[in-house]
Formats: structure tokens, C-alpha cells, sequence
């Protein structure tokens, strides 16, 4: 029988293994998303926050105007998912690294999964529901936007 | 005996070498980004939560609205843009360094460059917002 014998000083080799890599994907995700996120995070910056009357300008008017739009809906849907499984990813990696027992570790990292999968479905059906022209009473009409009134 | 490590001890190491992330720009780029994800993650928390009163009624997301309308909000604002705009601007940095074949090699002349065009976009986005948040727009 032949035993090989590896060359000494032979660099490290991983032992392979088997399955779906979940945080190779996981590190690759942050980075992916990262780039999409600096053009949808910009935007709703610069269109919110500066554009117009900066935030002074934020009503329930200004949300309708812009959801009346498919546009925007679908902008803000995307950036909401890729943002909040980017932090909450984020958020595992540090608790991870900080959190030194293995139940400390499981309990905030249960915390931040179920914000973020609760917040995802709440955001996601707020922007795909929402209704600019609502049924109010009479003393709000004066907040809605203005293309309301031609309905 | 073998001497291979030799040469390179007798090299001046003026830095820790071998790790990007040990000492100087590296690091501190590292803890800004660090606690700037955290922050932003839980602003985006409550970001979400305010903004779902649209779907309650007009009237509670005005009420809500008119919360971040106050001076000392406004210039809370002025913390979380910095930290999105470091955080975006820095986050292209460790892409770049990690998929860029020059990336390790320019990472602090790339952590300056964040910095310089954090302090560019910050120096157009803070007076505007001050004059903003002073100013007597009707809420
Ligand atoms: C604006 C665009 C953004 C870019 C380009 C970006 C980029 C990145 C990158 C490249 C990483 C490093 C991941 C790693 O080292 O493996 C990261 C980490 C992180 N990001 Fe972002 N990010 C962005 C937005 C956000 C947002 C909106 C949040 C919060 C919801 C966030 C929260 C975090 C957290 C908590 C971490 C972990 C930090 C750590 O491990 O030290 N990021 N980001």
C-alpha cells in the first residue's frame, strides 16, 4: 500500500464541502445590494429631503403624489427589501462577533429576523395598498393632494 | 536552519502589516462603518413604522410628519445623512477593494477620497437644510 505524502510546505487547502455556501452568498449580497442601494438611497434622499421644500415638504399630499406613480412604488418596494435584509444581515455579522453566549447569539438574532421579515410584509403591503384619495371626513379633505379633487 | 525569513525581518516595518483593517484608515474607516449600519438599521425601523400612518389616515402621518419638522430633529436629520452618505460612500470603498485588483493598494488614498466627497455632498446638503428647518414653511 502507498501512502501519498503531501509536499511539505504545500499551501492550505479548504476541505470541500458540500451545499450552498450561505455566507459566501450572504458576503456577496452586501455588496450587490450596496450598489443598487447608493442609487435608491441617494434618490430618495435628493428627491425628499432636497428637492422642493426639503423635509418641511413631507405630507400625506407629497407620499400620495409620488405613489400615485408605479415608479416610485416599485423604487421604494425594492429599496426597502434590499435595505432591510442588508441591515439585518449586517446586524447578524455583529452580533456575531460581540454576542458571546450561544443563547444570547440565538435571541437577538431571532429579534432581528422577525423585525425584519415583519417590517418587509408591513412596508411592502403599505406602498402596494396605499390609497392617495382615502375616504375622510370632511374637515381633511384639504389634505389630500389636489388631483383628488377631480375624481 | 533555514534563514527565508531573514530579508524580511531586516526590512523597517513601520506599520502593522498584513492586515488592512489593523490601525489607521483601515480601522477607524472599519468602526465608522460599523456604527453608522447600526444606526442607519434603526432608523430604517422606525422609518417604516411612520411611514405605514399613510395608511391610517391622513391626519396621524401629518401628526407624525410634523415631528421631524422641529429644529432639533432637523438637525437630527443632518446626523443621519452624514451617516448614510459615510456609510454609502465608504461601503463603494471596501467593494472596491475587495473585487479591484488595485483596491488594497489605493484603500487609503480611497478612504480620503470618501472623506473629501463626504465633505463636498454634507457642505451642500447642511445649509440648505438649516435655512429649511428655520424657515416658517407652514407644516
Ligand atoms: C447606501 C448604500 C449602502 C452601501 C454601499 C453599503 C455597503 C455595505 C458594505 C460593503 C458592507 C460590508 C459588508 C462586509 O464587510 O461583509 C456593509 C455592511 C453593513 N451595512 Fe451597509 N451599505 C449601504 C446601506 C446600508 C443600509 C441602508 C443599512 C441599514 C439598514 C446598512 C447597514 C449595514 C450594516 C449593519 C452592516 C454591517 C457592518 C459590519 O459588519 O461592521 N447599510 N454595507
Amino acid at each position: 500500500m502507498m501512502t501519498t505524502i503531501e509536499t511539505p510546505r504545500s499551501p492550505y487547502a479548504r476541505t470541500p464541502r458540500r451545499g450552498v455556501n450561505w455566507e459566501k452568498a450572504g458576503w456577496i449580497y452586501m455588496r450587490v445590494s450596496g450598489v443598487i442601494l447608493v442609487v435608491l438611497i441617494l434618490g430618495h434622499l435628493f428627491v425628499n429631503m432636497v428637492l422642493g421644500e426639503g423635509v418641511k415638504g413631507i405630507d400625506f399630499a407629497f407620499v400620495a403624489g409620488k405613489w400615485a406613480s408605479p415608479f416610485w412604488q416599485v423604487w421604494d418596494v425594492t429599496m426597502l427589501w434590499l435595505a432591510l435584509i442588508h441591515g439585518a444581515n449586517g446586524m447578524r455579522t455583529i452580533v456575531n462577533d460581540y454576542a458571546t453566549t450561544r443563547g444570547m447569539r440565538g435571541t437577538l438574532k431571532t429579534l432581528i429576523g422577525v423585525s425584519a421579515v415583519s417590517l418587509i410584509i408591513l412596508g411592502t403591503l403599505v406602498a402596494t395598498t396605499f390609497d392617495p384619495c382615502p375616504v375622510v371626513p370632511a374637515d381633511q379633505l384639504e389634505l389630500l393632494p389636489s388631483f383628488c379633487e377631480t375624481l | 536552519m533555514s534563514v527565508a525569513t531573514a530579508p524580511r525581518a531586516a526590512k523597517t516595518i513601520t506599520r502593522p502589516g498584513g492586515t488592512l483593517y489593523r490601525g489607521h484608515e483601515g480601522m477607524w474607516s472599519w468602526v465608522l462603518h460599523r456604527i453608522t449600519g447600526v444606526a442607519i438599521f434603526f432608523f430604517l425601523l422606525v422609518h417604516i413604522l411612520d411611514t405605514a400612518l399613510v395608511r391610517v389616515s391622513p391626519e396621524a402621518y401629518n401628526a407624525i410628519m410634523a415631528s421631524y419638522k422641529t429644529p432639533l430633529m432637523g438637525l437630527g436629520e443632518i446626523a443621519l445623512v452624514g451617516a448614510i452618505l459615510f456609510h454609502a460612500l465608504n461601503g463603494l470603498r471596501i467593494i472596491a477593494i475587495d473585487y479591484w485588483r488595485k483596491g488594497v493598494k489605493y484603500q487609503r488614498a480611497m478612504f480620503w477620497t470618501v472623506v473629501g466627497v463626504w465633505a463636498v455632498l454634507m457642505a451642500a446638503f447642511v445649509p440648505r437644510q438649516i435655512i429649511m428647518i428655520l424657515s416658517e414653511v407652514p407644516a
